[in-house]
């Protein structure tokens, strides 16, 4: 547990050694901030709640948090450090877990401060609070699906720019597979079972059925488990490139 | 302390490791020598865990390796080669980092990191970034997290690599300074470094140990059948080395 905390220490103080965190941060509530009002038409829905900012997390995620992952690993390659980390006595899982998680942190800053918004729709009326922080918790959960990835992915090369394109690539086959578009594609030909199938993996899905305020544990499961598997593939790459 | 027993590594069709057995025991410096490409890194990497080895089997401290990595890490120091720390942190955070990992606490956690800042003398540059210090001190930073822990088995991939013929003479004093209740291997290619801090060398190519030597007293060291007088000992080498490469 210790050697864990020490490593996701450092990992999260290694995002705000340099000023890229803070530009990323400040960046990414810009980009919200405009997809919720420009796009999402925040004030002109004339409700009081923030459908119209989760609306985008998705998309923003795509981008966004393959670009905090990305360094997870590659750079360990890159710079030979992963040597020194995968002798110090610290268990595969805790390296892997502890950097996951400082990754997961850092994207929960991020989001956390987003938090004028939901002042915002406080003050103008009277919102589902509830509602809100479902919202909140799927959006977090969903981020650590796409860390997740990423992580992994980071892993498998010493190029941050091939794991960040690679990241996008992955963790857009995960989203879009939900969207009306790509099922319809399928619809076509294929049972519904594959379809069903198709649509199950989807972030979208499983995130617009928590921001509508239930937190179903099918979603939960959803979300908690494809973590878990592609922090283990995360395990095993690290493993099998050392052993190699 | 370290029981090394016909290891082999193959990349592929490429065997960098080719049954290689040895030991050292405490109060040894055991001097790795070899030309660049002979297997020395691998076979360091292998005994600190980094590397799987193909066949053959490790043991630091009786704890094997491969059946427990965790408890064979805890009792060595390793300094990998080019001696990687992370740039970004400063020597104190990162000296931190390493003491969190070794779980090193209270008192005792900061008397070994004021002992080590002190061994390597980089007082001077703690608060500083890793990668604006000079390549002097950011060895001395990586010997320093080796040496952290107080650890029974030293396993130093070139230490003096890059360093000035003054920081050479310290590290060197160092190493001897930590030899008599340790076990340590160096690898290098200074072979006036052998003379200087090894107890014993064995000198290896493509894998293979060709010879194993021994300092002799006035007369300089007999490495196999190579009597080498003092200084002489790249001679020595190169006889040894080409002779099998021929």
């Amino acid at each position: 547990m210790k050697p864990m905390l020490a490593v996701l220490r450092r990992e999260l103080s290694g995002y705000f050694s340099t000023p890229v965190a803070y530009v990323f941060i400040v960046v990414f509530l810009f980009t919200a901030g405009i997809f919720t009002f420009y796009l999402g038409q925040f004030f002109e829905r004339g409700q009081a709640d923030l459908k119209a900012f989760f609306l985008f997390h998705p998309w923003l995620y795509l981008f966004f948090l393959p670009a905090i992952a990305m360094r997870l690993w590659a750079e360990e390659r890159k710079s030979g450090t992963i040597e020194l980390l995968l002798t110090l006595p610290i268990p595969l899982w805790a390296a892997v877990l502890g950097k996951f998680l400082a990754a997961w942190a850092f994207a929960g800053i991020a989001l956390a401060l987003t938090f004028p918004l939901w002042l915002t729709v406080n003050w103008l009326g009277n919102p589902d609070n509830g509602v809100i922080l479902a919202g909140y918790i799927g959006s977090l959960l969903m981020a650590g699906g796409y860390l997740a990835i990423g992580s992994c992915l980071s892993a498998v090369t010493k190029n941050q720019v091939i794991a960040f394109v690679v990241g996008v690539l992955v963790c857009f086959i995960f989203t879009v597979s939900g969207a009306p578009m790509v099922l319809s594609f399928f619809q076509g030909w294929a049972p519904p079972l594959i379809v069903d199938t198709i649509a199950s993996f989807s972030f979208l899905s499983h995130f617009n059925a928590i921001t509508e305020g239930v937190i179903d544990l099918r979603d939960l499961v959803f979300f908690l488990s494809l973590i878990a598997v592609w922090l283990y593939a995360n395990a095993v790459v690290v493993d099998f490139k050392k052993a190699g | 302390m370290i029981d090394i027993k016909n290891l082999v590594k193959q990349f592929g069709p490429f065997t960098a490791v080719d049954n290689i057995s040895f030991t050292v025991a405490k109060g040894e410096v055991l001097g790795f020598l070899g030309p660049n490409g002979a297997g020395k890194s691998t076979t360091m990497k292998m005994l600190c865990g980094f590397l799987n080895p193909t066949s053959g089997s490790i043991s630091v401290c009786g704890h094997d390796v491969g059946a427990d990595p965790l408890a064979a890490r805890r009792a060595i120091g390793y300094l990998p080669e080019g001696a990687p720390t992370y740039a970004d942190m400063t020597a104190r955070g990162f000296l931190d980092f390493i003491a969190d990992v070794r779980q090193l606490t209270g008192k005792d956690r900061q008397w070994r990191l004021d002992k080590v800042i002190d061994q390597v003398n980089i007082k001077d540059v703690l608060d500083q970034p890793i990668d604006t210090l000079s390549k002097g001190y950011k060895r001395r930073v990586g010997l320093a997290q080796a040496i952290l822990h107080d650890p029974p088995v030293l396993v130093l991939d070139e230490p003096t690599d890059g360093l000035d013929p003054n920081q050479k003479h310290e590290v060197r004093g160092l190493i001897q300074a930590m030899a008599r209740d340790k076990a340590i291997i160096i690898s290098t290619h200074i072979l006036e470094e052998v003379e200087a801090v090894c107890s014993r060398a064995i000198i290896i190519a493509r894998g293979r140990i060709l010879a194993e030597g021994r300092p002799e007293g006035a007369a300089g060291w007999r490495i196999g059948e190579v009597l080498a007088g003092p200084g002489k000992l790249d001679a020595a080498f190169r006889q040894i080395t080409q002779a099998r490469a021929a």
